[in-house]
């Protein structure tokens, strides 16, 4: 930037190119508006006032006596510092193996970790009930036929809060993995090999160079991983219920069984809301002290620690983690698609083609949602995408005034639980002018809304390590900025924007809380139809469906991956 | 939303005034199958039925129904009574209109409904002529579809038959702390109406003292016979009798108990909304469902209950003489629904 100041007016070519930066803040700061100013409007309304509109704080009031409200506001939290924990445990090790070492079969375990970041953690939370609910869960069955433990006996219980905080974790921890691999891949080996030509060791090298360049990375992935425990729905109400607790999002949920109380759910939102902001404005006061421009214009190869003959323990540490939210989980919905008893294992006698005829042939709905989901998957993925795209450069860059207030509404909806955005939503859209409810449209907003935090945030990392060094030598010379952006911004960036669109794909697979609450039964997706197949235990219909959701989606990370010129190998962790 | 809630009604009534034309002439008269009805109904082609029905058993119905009228292919809209009664009352004060038919297990549901004005009045011709007059609305809003009980359960695996509980009260013994499953009046209508049943004749201390045996709670009446046959829990507090019949049947370990004290009756009506997007396949599908076909079915299938008088029973089902019922008392549930919630969510904590 000081560059650009120091040169004389002159030296700007004559042309009067447009620049569309303004209309473009304008038009997306608009967009954002309606997606999210809207909804919580409606939402702190609610949260203000008594059923007959009269302005109160007593829905406040009931949140923080009520032990109805505390003691879900207390397990979320216990939640989400866990499992953030656990996550940053697991992940950080595997992405610096994956990233920086020598150990065998590095790619395909950054397959199996796209595989468990698919994964819908609803899905999972169902498939781990067939493998460890006490009694008939699988790996509790084969304990106690090992062991010859009597009946009651049982060595995991998933109806458990640890049960809980264990199934968020499996599918969260993908998050940080991405975050802490990504941030390793784009260290240059040049910083390591100085500190090993300055005499730096190994281990050194590690611990002064290595993990704080990675750091910013996984506070980052740290912070995601807290909120996508704290808000998540699905696994919650496939577990917390039968254990006989709440989380916030189910408690919220529940507030709108008949007879509705909206204006309680929107007064318990509001603490996630101001917890979330908080966390986003630790995550930027770190990152702002540790911003590191590892991507200059030139780049040496990363170096890769020999591990040696710990190789083989490192390959087996990995292996066992990825068990957890990949082996185990889909073996399960496996051996229930085909066994007459989903918790049965499956042998000669009672293998059963039922359940797949049952959804194929018999189940109604299944059509229509497999049909929503794909479409709205596109969508979203496609317009969530090129939003984020902007609003990270926009952000990223500095490019405008007022971009700070388009990051915030950008990352604003990861402090929405689902659930709240999408009876906001209902609220906002169930009425004139705009009717979208019981449509397709208002599921696409949801969904893209959703979609935006996370693809915004990892967009804007990538902005990050790229610097602006070359987008202002392309500016000098007389583009645009939109030129710049497209010239020299977008080539860099595009692994980045192609894992972003997988990323939005699959999060739209995956989501259940806002669905749950804008379906209607024509706009139902496959998700809502697991968690009402749920809701009666059809534990084999389940499982057909939930192996029909992966392979969409396994179908379209492997597609886009082979799309010529995108780089084939080059996505890695979408 | 009180002064949406107005607006919308008004429109609907409009609306569905409009749609009265084609009806409201014939409200009373029973109607017959007619080579017309079925010809309207097929230029529609499709029926949203919306219901609380074990899944495979509505299934089952609508495929039956799909393959006497060819042509008219049958949506099956399935979730807890509760929750299906939240969705209508999102979709119609929304101003969607999206339902042609519902069956919920909560009878309570069509009083208020019927209240809204939201249903259309349809008598099919069987039900007038056979059907006891208990077992219908006057008017023809709505007609009894099945009758089935909340009853307690087993896994023979598990529970020796000489230790299994008798009543309500046997729950209690602290033997079965942590052994038992049972469904939740806010998600499911057969457990809504069950719970009225048993505050009414055991009291409210009963539930409490329950709530303390660490039960493991699921949503839908159809999931504790479920549980039960997986072995995840020996003894179900609350439920439905057909689905354990239904497994009992397909060699499953799991046993029927009908409590000492009483055993609560559900009945499940089903009717025709007003604003039903596809009038005449809904009419059509509502006829047929009642007629002694869909009624046998409902007996050999679904190992339901039928009113239908003319309809055959199967041996395997205890009949309803035989056992100590429990009244069912739709009024009665409608007025107490709101505090069933509230007071189950405090006792039992979700």
């Amino acid at each position: 930037m000081p560059m650009t100041i120091a040169l004389p007016a002159e030296a700007t070519p004559p042309k009067h190119k447009l620049d569309l930066s303004w209309p473009i803040l304008i038009l997306f700061a608009a967009v954002l508006c309606v997606l999210i100013i809207l909804p919580m409007s409606w939402l702190l309304y609610y949260s203000l006032v008594d059923r007959t509109g009269a302005f109160t704080l007593a829905n406040f009031k009931t949140l923080v006596t009520d032990p109805v409200f505390i003691d879900p506001l207390i397990t979320t939290l216990i939640l989400a510092v866990s499992s953030s924990i656990i996550c940053c445990l697991a992940a950080a090790p595997m992405g610096w193996l994956v990233a920086r070492t020598d150990m065998p079969l590095r790619r395909t375990v950054r397959a199996l970790v796209t595989a468990s970041f698919v994964t819908p953690p609803f899905l999972g939370a169902i498939a781990w009930e067939l493998l460890a609910a006490p009694n008939s869960g699988l790996l509790n069955k084969t304990f106690r036929a090992v062991t010859g433990a009597p009946q009651d006996e049982h060595l995991f219980n998933i109806y458990s809060l640890g049960g809980l905080i264990f199934v968020i974790s499996c599918y969260t921890f993908p998050y940080v993995f991405v975050l802490v691999a990504n941030a390793l891949d784009r260290i240059p080996g040049d910083l390591e090999d100085a500190s090993a030509i300055l005499g730096g060791r190994t281990w050194t090298t590690a611990r002064r160079v290595t993990v704080p360049l990675a750091m910013p990375a996984l506070v980052a992935g740290a912070l995601v991983a807290f909120l996508q425990a704290m808000t998540l729905f699905g696994s919650p109400a496939i577990l917390a219920i039968p254990a006989g607790f709440h989380t916030m999002t189910t408690k919220i949920w529940s507030l709108f069984n008949y007879p509705p109380k909206p204006e309680l759910a929107a007064a318990a939102s509001i603490p996630l809301l101001i917890l979330t902001v908080l966390l986003l404005r630790a995550e930027h006061f770190i990152l702002g002290r540790r911003g590191y421009s590892v991507v200059g214009g030139k780049q040496g190869n990363p170096r890769l620690v020999k591990l040696e003959g710990l190789k083989w323990a490192a390959l087996a540490f990995v292996f066992i983690v990825l068990m957890c939210p990949v082996f185990l989980p889909y073996g399960a919905l496996l051996n229930a698609t085909f066994s007459h008893v989903a918790t049965s294992f499956v042998w000669f006698d009672n293998f059963t083609l039922h359940n797949i005829y049952f959804v194929f042939f018999e189940l109604s709905a299944t059509k229509l949602a497999v049909k929503n989901t794909f479409l709205l998957g596109a969508a979203s993925a496609t317009i969530g995408t090129v939003m984020a795209l902007v609003i990270a450069y926009l952000t990223s860059r500095r490019a405008i005034a007022g971009y700070r207030a388009l990051g915030f509404l950008a990352t604003a909806p990861v402090a929405i639980p689902g659930i709240v955005l999408g009876v906001g939503l209902f609220l906002s859209y169930a009425r004139p002018p705009l009717v979208l409810y019981g449509t397709l449209w208002i599921l696409l907003i949801a969904f893209i809304t959703i979609a935006l935090p996370a693809a915004y945030q990892q967009l804007q990392s990538a902005f990050r390590s790229v610097h602006t060094d070359i987008e202002d030598a392309s500016r000098i010379l007389g583009a645009t900025r939109l030129r710049t952006l497209w010239r020299i911004t977008a080539p860099l960036l595009r692994t980045s924007v192609i894992a972003t669109w997988c990323f939005i794909f699959v999060g739209v697979i995956r989501e259940l809380s806002a669905a749950i609450m804008l379906f209607t039964s024509e706009t139902k997706v496959i998700s809502v139809l697991i968690f009402d197949l749920n809701e009666s235990g059809d534990l084999g219909a389940i499982s057909v469906l939930g192996l029909i959701m992966l392979a969409i989606t396994f179908a379209v990370v492997i597609a886009v991956n082979r799309i010529p010129g995108f780089g084939e190998t080059r996505l890695r962790n979408a | 939303m009180r002064k949406l809630r107005f607006s919308r009604r008004a429109l609907l009534k409009a609306s569905a005034a409009m749609a009265a034309g084609t009806f409201a002439a014939r409200a009373n008269a029973a109607e017959a199958i007619t080579p017309a009805l079925v010809e309207a109904a097929r230029k529609e082609g499709k029926v949203a039925f919306y219901t609380a029905m074990d899944l495979p058993v509505a299934e089952k119905f609508g495929k039956a129904f799909e393959a006497k009228f060819p042509g008219i292919s049958v949506r099956v809209e399935r979730s807890g009574s509760e929750r299906v009664f939240q969705r209508v009352g999102q979709e119609m004060t929304s101003g969607i209109h999206a339902v042609d038919v519902v069956n919920s297990a909560d009878a309570a549901h069509f009083i208020v409904w019927k209240r809204n004005d939201w249903l259309a009045p349809y008598l099919p011709e069987e039900v007038a002529r056979l059907y006891p007059a208990q077992y219908y609305d006057p008017d023809g809003f709505s007609v009894t579809t099945r009758v089935w009980l909340s009853s307690l359960g087993y896994n023979t695996n598990r529970v020796k038959p000489e230790d299994a509980p008798k009543s309500f009260a046997d729950l209690l013994d602290p033997k079965w702390m942590g052994k038992m499953v049972k469904g939740h009046p806010a998600y499911s209508g057969t457990i809504m109406t069950a719970t009225f049943q048993i505050v009414r004749e055991l009291g409210w201390p009963y539930l409490e003292k329950l709530a303390k045996q660490k039960v493991m709670q699921v949503q839908s009446s159809t999931d504790p016979p479920k549980k039960l046959a997986l072995g995840e829990r020996g003894v179900m507090a609350d439920g439905n009798d057909y689905n354990l019949i239904q497994l009992k049947e397909a060699g499953q370990p799991v046993e029927v108990i009908y409590p000492a004290e009483g055993t609560p009756l559900v009945t499940g009506p089903t009717g025709v909304f007003k604003s039903a997007p596809n009038p005449n396949a809904a009419r059509l599908f509502h006829n047929w469902l009642h007629s002694l076909e869909a009624q046998q079915l409902l007996v050999d299938f679904a190992r339901q209950h039928s009113v239908h008088p003319q309809v055959q029973e199967k041996p395997g089902v205890r009949k309803l003489s035989d056992i100590k019922l429990w009244k069912d008392d739709p009024a009665g549930v409608e007025k107490a629904s709101e505090e069933i919630k509230a007071r189950y969510a405090q006792i039992f904590k979700v």
